[in-house]
C-alpha cells in the first residue's frame, strides 16, 4: 500500500485534528465532550512521542523483531481443534452452527 | 513441610483462604477466588503425597493474573468487554503449573487489558497497596503483586509489557521477574502488545521465582514467538558468589526526576554489590531517553491492532438494540472498553494510519535499533546492568489518573527492557524514610542469561534479609 507523503514532525501543530477519522478506523463511538477530551489528551501524548524525531536515523534499519524469527514446520496432519459447539457456546448469539449478527445494510 | 507431610495441602489451602477472607475485602487483589475447586485439588494432592507420588509443585498455591486464560474460570482482563467470558482452554502456563501439581487459587485484578502502571483502570475494583492503603500497588499486574505481598498467595503469575511485573514488585516490596521474550509461552495470554508482552512471575523469594521459571519456561509450538532454547535449572543459579560479575550502571538513570530516596537506596545497593565482590562501573546508554516514547508508540500501535478482535461477535460484550452490524461494532466497543483503553486504541489507530505510520511507527522501530545498539555495546563489557525499577516509590491513588504522561513516566527504566526482549528482575532494596514505602532495584541481563540475573538477585536477597523481614501491617 502506498503511504501518503511524510508529515514534517517539526511542525508545531501535530497533524492530528481529525478525531472522527480515527474513531471510524478504531470503530469507537465518542460523545462530543469525549471527543474534545480525547483529542486533547492524545495531542499531549503525541507531543511527548515527537521526541523520537530527535535522533539521526538516516540509514538505520527498523528492528521489527528482536528474536531471530524461525519457521516452525509440522506434519500436515489434522489434530483436534476447538469443537464447534464450544466455539459457539461463548456467545448467546448463534443459530444453526453460525454466529448470528445484525444485518450489514 | 508439605512434602515431609508436616502439614497437609488441604490445611495450607484452608488457612490461606481464611486469610484471604480476612484481608482481601480491603486489599481487593482478587477478582475471583477459586476456593471450591482448589480445596478439591488439595485433597487429591494429599492423596498423591500419601502414595509417594509427589509432583514438583506439590500443591503450591498460585494466583493467576486475569488476562491469562483458565479453563472454566472467568477471565476478564479487568474489562467489562470480557465480563462473563469463560475460556474453553487453559493457557500453556496454567496447563504446565497444573501438570506439575500447582493449584490455581484465584484470578487477580489488573489494569484493563494490562494497559497501565497502577491497576487503577480495572473496570471492577481498585487494588490497594498493603504498605499504604492510600497508594497504588503499581500495575498492570497489581493484584498479583498484592496477593503475594499480603501472603494471599505464595507465587503469582502476571504479564509484563513495559514493566507490569517489575513495577508492582517494586511498589509492593517483593521480587518479580520478566524473562527473555520467548522464554514463556504466550498461548492463552490475552494479547496486548504482542512483540513486547511476556508472562512474568512474582514471589517473595528469588528461589520461588526460579522454581516457577523451571515449570513455566520452555518451547511451546502453540506460540509462534516461543524460543527453541534449552531450559536450564534456574534454581541452580540461586547459589554461589558474584565475585566475577561485571555490572554497569547507566549514568542516564541519575536524572533530575529520580526521587532522592530512590537514588539513596540504589547507591546503598551499589555499595552492597561492591562488598559482595561484584565489579561495578558507570556506563552510558545515550539513546535511553528515547526508549519510553518508542515503547509507547509501538505499544499503542500493537494494542490497537490486538483489541480489534473485540467486536461483539464471537465472545465478550455485545451491545443490545442495535440497528445494524456497524452499530453493533461501535456500541459494543464503546460500552465494553474503559477510557484508558479507548485512548490507547485511538492513539494506536492514528499511529498506524497513513498520516502517522512513517512519522511515528516506522521512526520508532528505527530508533529502537539505536537503543538496541547501545545495549549491545554495554553488554560487550558488562554481564548485567542495574537501574532503579521506578523513578519513585508507590504514588497515591488518583494522583496520576488525570495525567497520562505522568503515568507513562513510571515505565522509564522498565520499558527499554521490553523493547529489546531482555530478562529483568526487580528486587526490594529498601524503604523510603517517610511512609516506609518499598523501593525496587532492577537487574537487567543479556537475552537468555537469566542465570546471572538470578545469581545477583539471590546474593542481594541474602544481604537484604533484614530489609525483607519487614512485613506490611494488614490490620
Amino acid at each position: 500500500m502506498k503511504r501518503k507523503p511524510v508529515i514534517n514532525m517539526n511542525k508545531e501543530i501535530i497533524a492530528y485534528n481529525n478525531i472522527d477519522h480515527i474513531t471510524k478506523l478504531a470503530k469507537i463511538r465518542l460523545g462530543k465532550e469525549e471527543k474534545e477530551l480525547f483529542s486533547r489528551q492524545i495531542n499531549d501524548i503525541l507531543s511527548f512521542l515527537r521526541k523520537i524525531g530527535e535522533p539521526d536515523i538516516e540509514n538505520i534499519q527498523p528492528t521489527f523483531n528482536i528474536n531471530t524469527p524461525s519457521q516452525h514446520f509440522h506434519e500436515d496432519i489434522a489434530t483436534p481443534s476447538l469443537p464447534q459447539d464450544v466455539a459457539l457456546g461463548m456467545t448467546e448469539y448463534h443459530k444453526n452452527g453460525y454466529f448470528e449478527v445484525p444485518g450489514i445494510l | 513441610m508439605v512434602k515431609n507431610r508436616e502439614i497437609s495441602v488441604e490445611q495450607v489451602m484452608k488457612d490461606l483462604f481464611n486469610h484471604i477472607d480476612n484481608v482481601d475485602s480491603t486489599l481487593k487483589a482478587y477478582l475471583y477466588v477459586n476456593k471450591e475447586d482448589a480445596l478439591i485439588r488439595a485433597k487429591e494432592m494429599d492423596q498423591k503425597i500419601k502414595n509417594n507420588d509427589i509432583p514438583f509443585l506439590a500443591g503450591l498455591p498460585v494466583a493467576i493474573n486475569d488476562n491469562i486464560c483458565t479453563e472454566g474460570i472467568e477471565t476478564t482482563a479487568g474489562s467489562k468487554m470480557l465480563k462473563g467470558f469463560i475460556p474453553p482452554y487453559d493457557a500453556t502456563v496454567v496447563k504446565r503449573i497444573k501438570e506439575e501439581g500447582g493449584i490455581i487459587i484465584g484470578k487477580t485484578n489488573l489494569d484493563e487489558f494490562a494497559i497501565g502502571t497502577s491497576t487503577e483502570s480495572s473496570a471492577f475494583q481498585k487494588t490497594i497497596n498493603p504498605w499504604d492503603k492510600n497508594r497504588v500497588p503499581g500495575g498492570s499486574s497489581g493484584g498479583s503483586a498484592v496477593a503475594v505481598a499480603a501472603d494471599e498467595a505464595i507465587v503469582a503469575l502476571g504479564t509484563d509489557t513495559g514493566g507490569s511485573i517489575r513495577i508492582p514488585a517494586s511498589f509492593c516490596g517483593i521480587s518479580g521477574i520478566k524473562p527473555t521474550y520467548g522464554r514463556i509461552s504466550r498461548y492463552g495470554v490475552i494479547a496486548g502488545t504482542s512483540s513486547l508482552d511476556q508472562v512474568g512471575i512474582l514471589g517473595k523469594s528469588i528461589k520461588d521465582l526460579a522454581i516457577m521459571m523451571n515449570v513455566v519456561c520452555g518451547y511451546d509450538n502453540l506460540d509462534s514467538t516461543s524460543a527453541e532454547t534449552s531450559i536450564p535449572d534456574f534454581l541452580s543459579f540461586c547459589q554461589g558468589d558474584i565475585k566475577s560479575l561485571r555490572i554497569g550502571i547507566p549514568q542516564e538513570i541519575f536524572s533530575n526526576d529520580l526521587d532522592l530516596e530512590v537514588k539513596e537506596k540504589i547507591t546503598d545497593s551499589i555499595n552492597k554489590i561492591l562488598q559482595l565482590g561484584g565489579i561495578i562501573e558507570e556506563t552510558s546508554l545515550p539513546n535511553m531517553e528515547y526508549a519510553l516514547p518508542v515503547y509507547y508508540t509501538i505499544a499503542a500501535a500493537e494494542t490497537s491492532s490486538n483489541l480489534a478482535k473485540f467486536d461483539g461477535i464471537r465472545y465478550g460484550l455485545r451491545a443490545k438494540d442495535v440497528r445494524d452490524l456497524e452499530e453493533m461494532y461501535l456500541n459494543s466497543r464503546s460500552e465494553g472498553f474503559g477510557s484508558e483503553v479507548i485512548r490507547r486504541i485511538l492513539l494506536g489507530a492514528f499511529i498506524l494510519s497513513s498520516e502517522g505510520y512513517n512519522d511515528y511507527y516506522l521512526k520508532a522501530q528505527k530508533v529502537k535499533t539505536l537503543i538496541k545498539k547501545d545495549f549491545e555495546k554495554a553488554f560487550q563489557k558488562y554481564d548485567l546492568l542495574i537501574t532503579p525499577t521506578s523513578l519513585t516509590p508507590a504514588f497515591k491513588i488518583g494522583e496520576k489518573t488525570d495525567n497520562s504522561l505522568d503515568l507513562i513516566l513510571t515505565e522509564k527504566f522498565t520499558s527499554p527492557v521490553n523493547l529489546l526482549g531482555l530478562p529483568a528482575l526487580s528486587i526490594n532494596c529498601g524503604f523510603s524514610t517517610e511512609g516506609k514505602l518499598p523501593i525496587g532495584l532492577q537487574i537487567i541481563g543479556r537475552s537468555f542469561e537469566e542465570n546471572r540475573v538470578l545469581k545477583l538477585a539471590y546474593n542481594l536477597e541474602e544481604s537484604f534479609k533484614e530489609i525483607n523481614s519487614i512485613k506490611p501491617d494488614l490490620s
